[in-house]
């Protein structure tokens, strides 16, 4: 399929394509980090994580909504501030949930299943009653949009490049607080042994409502970020929903390292098959792959060693 | 907010005494006069026990309001209902205003079959507005087929289907097909495809059908590929694109991954209004810009039968109506558009029979044609499709589209296309 191309086209095309991979090596991490989080240290199977997602993107679409109208020139940085804004929000809602409902259910894990599943539906209705069933286009600062040439003919869009930052610096984040601070070891304490972690003094309530809001508010910003490539309607959040429980489940569910290395596996996989396949038989080639692997190794790719 | 021209053609003598009489006399007896007198009588005018009284007839709207779909269909469920209003303003349907039963599908097939025959069995509706997907439609099949019902179905779709209980309003594959490809051949020259769907029977059997026309022209397919629904990541596709420079890239993807596509086609930094590809789609109506951004679409082409920015009397009063009854920042595609022929097919069918009876409804609907329709002249074909043009639009900044070719005849619906198959 190569003998009409020359030896540059294909080079660029290969490069855009390694470039292919790696933005959506990075949008998997940043829609499972959340999801990790509170599926692989809380246990909770929330299936309400693409709606977290989705109020993330109404946030984005509000924030920009009101810079145009009232701060048009301040228009092009909007999207820090939306970013803040939808983590606020999320972090909050996830909050407010946990206190509601998840903490009823820690010790039926899968009821969780079924509760999230109805918070799910409850939001995407809540969403088409305020914002319409009809899909909203969320307008971008012109330097998101466009691509950079760095030779004729490679071309890198620039919210991949964006998408990419966002997630390194997100990971650091979520690393640094889980295993360099002394909430992250409480929450690791709490995940090993919740009788044991609460008899040593610490508080298991807020340390359950912490890491679920958290988790939360990381998909609040993942959503806000995908408004960038995705689109923003109340059920939007359905299109994410088994890519994540795909790549959290595939690298182990209580290891965040885990996590990056199946995003990392699952998104090479799939972007190089979908250059060589058609777009839905690489998708049936991956879901195949990891279906086999989760077989020889229930656990995931990686799995903690603990005693149980 | 209604034209008279609306009602030209499809008025009976009857219809045209009732009016005048209705001016000349005071309310009260206006409305005595309307059943009294006017109205043929309801024995003679319902022999099959359908929901119609001596002033009201029921019709049944089915879409889904909650769910996946609600995004698409929210648009027919507004432009039936303003129909009806127009049409009950003008004094009904033989006499009879329309009542509507709305039913929600809630974007699941088995609840569409299940409301269908609620609406036919229990409430005994004269006739139903409703679907979107073929899924449902081939869901509620069956239902109409064993009830007898009509259903009016609006939505543009892949064809190879022509059931006695359902008219098509909208477009069959081959109409909205074969002219787009013609015209992006003559106008730009095109010589290579790249044909891209979502992976479902609508965009396969499309594509099949242009590859077929594309091939009879002599000229080349480079590329052909579906995406499963709901897909978010077209950077391979596009790179595939990239290193296959066709003339034209033939897309119907639908849904949310369309917004995905176009936003992440733009960020790759092909541009649309260069024209290097020409993007031709048959999948984003104004309704899907919305979500799109016009931003993200310019420069793009469309192959349907309906654009908002249709410049013609009949579509300067429909727009402005529905505007002033659904908000003044909505948009109209062209299903919504194909939504909004229901009623009025259905009206002159009733009024060409003199019945609401469903037999003698489909009886006289072949021929049934409609000079007010918003994009123009539509005629009912002996095969339930519609006869109607073929257009193309310029995608433009600010979501609409510019109408920049329209076929000279009316297309003739082909569902079962011989050659295509």
């Amino acid at each position: 399929m190569f003998a009409d191309y020359s030896m540059a086209e294909l080079m660029s095309i290969f490069a855009m394509q390694g470039f292919a991979g790696l933005t959506l090596f990075s949008v998997f991490v940043l829609m499972a980090l959340g999801l990790a989080i509170i599926f692989g240290q809380m246990g909770v199977i929330n299936m309400a994580h693409g709606e977290f997602m989705i109020l993330g993107a109404y946030v984005t679409y509000l924030t920009s909504n009101i810079f145009a109208e009232y701060a048009q020139n301040l228009f092009s940085i909007y999207f820090f501030v939306a970013m803040i804004l939808a983590f606020v929000a999320t972090f909050l809602l996830g909050a407010l949930v946990e206190w509601g409902m998840i903490r009823f259910l820690y010790k039926r894990p899968l009821d969780t299943l079924l509760a999230t599943w109805g918070l799910s539906l409850i939001l995407q209705q809540i969403y088409r009653s305020v914002f319409g069933a009809r899909e909203v286009g969320v307008t971008l600062p012109d330097w998101l949009m466009g691509s950079v040439a760095l030779t004729d003919s490679i071309e890198i869009p620039i919210n991949g490049l964006f998408v990419m930052g966002l997630t390194v610096l997100i990971s650091i984040a979520v690393f640094i607080m889980m295993f360099r601070s002394r909430w992250g070891g409480q929450v690791r304490a709490v995940v090993q042994n919740r009788t044991m972690a609460g008899a040593v003094g610490i508080n298991t309530e807020k340390v359950d409502r912490i890491t679920f809001a958290l988790g939360c508010g990381i998909a609040g910003v993942a959503g806000s970020a995908f408004t960038m490539i995705g689109s923003t309607g109340p059920t939007s959040g359905q299109l994410y929903i088994v890519d994540t429980f795909l790549v959290v489940v595939f690298g182990g569910a209580s290891s965040l390292l885990g996590t990056i290395a199946s995003a990392f596996t699952i998104s090479q996989a799939q972007s190089s098959m979908e250059f060589f396949l058609s777009g839905s038989m690489a998708k049936v080639l991956t879901l195949l792959v990891v279906v086999g692997i989760l077989m020889l190794r229930p656990q995931g790719l990686f799995a903690l060693k603990i005693r149980r | 907010m209604l034209t008279p021209s609306r009602s030209r053609s499809t008025h009976s003598p009857l219809r045209r005494r009732l009016l005048q009489g209705m001016l000349a006399l005071p309310l009260s007896i206006m409305m005595l006069g309307q059943s009294a007198f006017a109205a043929p009588a309801t024995a003679a005018v319902n022999t099959t026990g359908l929901a119609v009284t001596d002033t009201t007839v029921k019709v049944g709207i089915l879409h889904s309001v909650t769910g996946t779909m609600a995004i698409s269909e929210t648009g027919s469920v507004q432009a039936e209902k303003l129909a009806i209003d127009q049409i009950n303003a003008m004094g009904g349907v033989l006499g009879r205003k329309i009542e509507f039963i709305q039913e929600d599908g809630a974007s699941d097939w088995p609840t569409f079959a299940e409301k269908s025959k609620k609406l036919l069995v229990n409430d005994k509706v004269a006739a139903v507005f409703g679907c979107w997907t073929s899924a449902s439609r081939k869901a509620v099949l069956p239902v109409f087929e064993q009830y007898n019902g009509m259903l009016y179905y609006p939505t543009f779709y892949e064809g190879l289907e022509q059931s006695p209980n359902v008219i098509y309003t909208g477009q069959e594959a081959t109409q909205q097909i074969l002219a787009g490809i013609d015209w992006v051949v003559k106008e730009k020259g095109a010589k290579s495809f790249y044909l891209l769907g979502s992976d479902y029977i609508w965009p396969r059997t499309s594509n099949k059908i242009a590859r077929k026309h594309i091939e009879k022209l002599g000229l080349k397919v480079v590329g052909e590929e579906y995406y499963p629904l709901g897909h978010t990541q077209f950077n391979s596709v596009i790179n595939k694109i990239k290193l296959k420079k066709p003339d034209v890239i033939y897309a119907i993807v639908v849904g949310g991954s369309n917004v995905a596509f176009y936003k992440q086609l733009k960020a790759a930094g092909i541009d649309m209004t260069k024209e290097k590809p020409v993007v031709l789609t048959i999948s984003v109506t104004e309704d899907e810009i919305l979500g799109i951004g016009g931003e993200n679409m310019v420069g793009a082409y469309a192959s349907m039968k309906y654009f908002q920015s249709l410049d013609n009397p009949n579509n300067k009063a429909f727009v402005e109506a529905f505007k002033a009854k659904w908000g003044k920042d909505i948009v109209i595609g062209d299903v919504t558009q194909a939504a909004y022929l229901g009623p009025w097919l259905w009206k002159a069918a009733v009024e060409k029979a003199g019945s609401f009876d469903i037999d003698k409804v489909r009886a006289a609907s072949p021929g049934i044609e409609l000079t007010t329709a918003p994009e123009g002249y539509v005629r009912i074909h002996e095969n339930h499709h519609l006869w109607s043009k073929t257009r193309i639009g310029h995608a433009q900044m600010d979501g609409q589209y510019k109408v920049v070719y329209e076929t000279a005849d009316l297309m003739e619906p082909d569902p079962f296309p011989k050659g295509y198959q």
